[in-house]
């Protein structure tokens, strides 16, 4: 593999930015209950390691339960949404309606119901990111070339034909698409869930790091944080690479 | 094989109704190779809906094969302009994609699926295609992407061929070789074909019946018999009478293309 300048290009700037950081905190003298050092944050990270890894595995699976609640529930929604017409015209205003209130209002509601703990993290994360999904998906379906469907329904197919060789492996791409943005949202309402009211998570470290005044610890959790994100979403990008490979093929022959 | 009686058909447009056709009549016999051609948006592809049963007419009655239409007349063969092959399938299991709807293959679709197979190799060694069936559509310039959706059309031996303008994106000499392909397949395999066009050469070179329609609200003015002898050879469209027979054609089309459209609505 030949590994050139534009590909370490991520990795200069991620360790500029942390070099002029540290650079920045030293010069000026920061305290570090504003803005702890890149090597403060390090120190936390040591110490408290034990922590800083069971808290991120909880909203970890907190966030991967809710996304594949998300994901089960979201492709079913859009296969219903996308069948017809009138469904869509029907459903959609409803699902932006429910789109559109912000999930965090949300939470205090789930709090009351289901208690302090890690359902109402599943379900703010499920909540948040199923909707991404069932658009993407219904739009996969609801764009099928006509003339494609003439062919088809001129050999006699029946509308369950039709989604079973056309519409559905038509949207995968769409769905898969829409991984990476609801992989995304899920880790977001996962860990204001754990911000408003958790025991566990890294929502919940960072909040009771915060009231500590452990500065240093709360960046850490940031770190984790980032990390965490960063992997979930590269492994969502490659899953869509691998299993629906042919739209990215087929678009760039298309373009040239 | 295709009969339509004094068809008229209104589409709902978003500023009122849209009539596309009204008082079409037209015949088209068994094993007929009937084009049909006329000005811009007279309503060809209406017509190809119409008789495929895609569409309802407002008026009139529409009969394939000595029974009236009532829904999607299940065993026509369709190709556009647009191959619209599936992009995830290769060409060889787009080919195939008719048999897996179409009864009786459908059922048997798995215990004769290496003779369907053979059938469709076949079928790609007469457009041009053998040896690309394991290729993906992407990987085929546009027009062999057209052979394969021919290909597709002609799978599960429909007695009913619907082409609407399918040649019309391709460079002339390809077009051409397509016209040769479809003649024979044609005369080796004798069902019934509609084909839409713009190109009058190709509606004479192929056609027994040349259908002119008039502007929207389109109507068949004039059908127009072709008597060159069969097989024919590409030859015939440089000579005299072939020459007539489009010139006379294209004035018919350029007059009806003057007459100016009916009024939607007064508005
Ligand atoms: N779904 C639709 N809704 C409303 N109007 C339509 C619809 N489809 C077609 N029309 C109208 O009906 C008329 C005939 O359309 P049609 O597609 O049959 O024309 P065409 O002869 O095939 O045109 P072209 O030669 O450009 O392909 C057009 O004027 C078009 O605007
Ligand atoms: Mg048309």
């Amino acid at each position: 593999m030949k590994i050139d300048n534009e590909s370490l290009a991520p990795w200069y700037f991620t360790i500029g930015i942390f070099v002029v950081w540290e650079a920045v905190c030293r010069l000026f003298n920061v305290s570090d209950f504003i803005l702890p050092a890149p090597s403060q944050i390090a120190v936390a990270m040591v110490r408290y390691w034990k922590p800083l890894l069971y808290n991120s595995f909880v909203t970890l699976w907190t966030t991967l339960a809710g996304f594949l609640m998300a994901v089960a529930f979201g492709l079913f929604l859009g296969l219903v949404v996308g069948w017809s017409k009138a469904i869509y015209r029907g459903l959609y205003p409803v699902m932006i309606g429910f789109n559109s209130i912000p999930k965090v209002a949300v939470v205090p509601i789930l709090i009351m119901w289901f208690g302090i703990g890690e359902i109402p993290a599943i379900l703010t994360a499920f909540l948040i990111s199923f909707f991404p999904i069932v658009v993407n998906v219904a739009t996969g379906l609801a764009t099928i070339e006509p003339e494609l469907e003439d062919v088809l329904r001129a050999l006699g197919a029946s509308k369950l034909d039709v989604m079973r060789k056309v519409g559905i492996p038509r949207s995968m791409p769409y769905f898969f698409g829409s991984l990476k943005v609801a992989i995304t949202l899920a880790f977001v309402g996962a860990v204001v869930s754990e911000t408003i009211g958790a025991n566990a998570g890294l929502g919940h470290l960072m909040t009771q790091a915060g009231s500590n005044f452990q500065m240093p610890l709360v960046f850490a959790g940031l770190m984790a944080l980032a990390v965490e994100g960063i992997v979930m979403y590269a492994v969502t990008a490659l899953i869509e690479q691998r299993m629906a490979g042919w739209a990215f093929r087929s678009q760039n022959s298309a373009g040239g | 094989m295709i009969k339509l009686q004094d068809v008229a058909l209104a589409y709902a447009g978003r500023t009122g109704p849209v009539l596309a056709l009204d008082g079409t009549s037209i015949d088209v016999a068994r094993g007929e190779f009937a084009a049909v051609v006329g000005p811009s948006g007279c309503g060809k592809s209406t017509l190809m809906k119409l008789v495929t049963g895609l569409v309802k007419p407002t008026r009139g009655s529409v009969e394939v094969a000595g029974a009236p239409v009532r829904g999607p007349v299940k065993v026509a063969g369709m190709a556009f302009q647009n191959a619209n092959l599936l992009p995830w399938r290769t060409v060889l299991d787009n080919i195939l994609l008719p048999l897996e709807i179409v009864e009786p293959y459908r059922s048997q679709f798995r215990s004769k699926k290496a003779e369907f197979v053979a059938r469709a190799e076949k079928l790609l060694d007469t457009v041009g295609l053998g040896g690309f069936g394991n290729r993906f559509p992407w990987e085929l310039s546009g027009g062999m992407q057209q052979r394969a959706s021919l290909c597709r059309s002609l799978i599960h031996e429909p007695q009913l061929l619907m082409l609407d303008e399918p040649f019309a994106a391709l460079d002339a000499f390809t077009r051409e070789e397509l016209w040769c392909v479809m003649r024979d397949v044609w005369q080796r395999l004798k069902f019934t074909v509609v084909l839409v066009t713009h190109d009058l050469r190709e509606a004479v070179f192929l056609a027994d019946t040349v259908h002119v329609m008039s502007a929207r609200p389109g109507r068949i003015i004039e059908s127009r018999r072709v008597d060159f002898a069969r097989p024919r050879d590409l030859e015939i469209c440089y000579e005299k009478e072939f020459a007539d027979i489009v010139h006379v054609l294209r004035n018919k089309i350029a007059q009806v293309r003057q007459t100016p459209a009916p009024v939607e609505a007064a508005s």
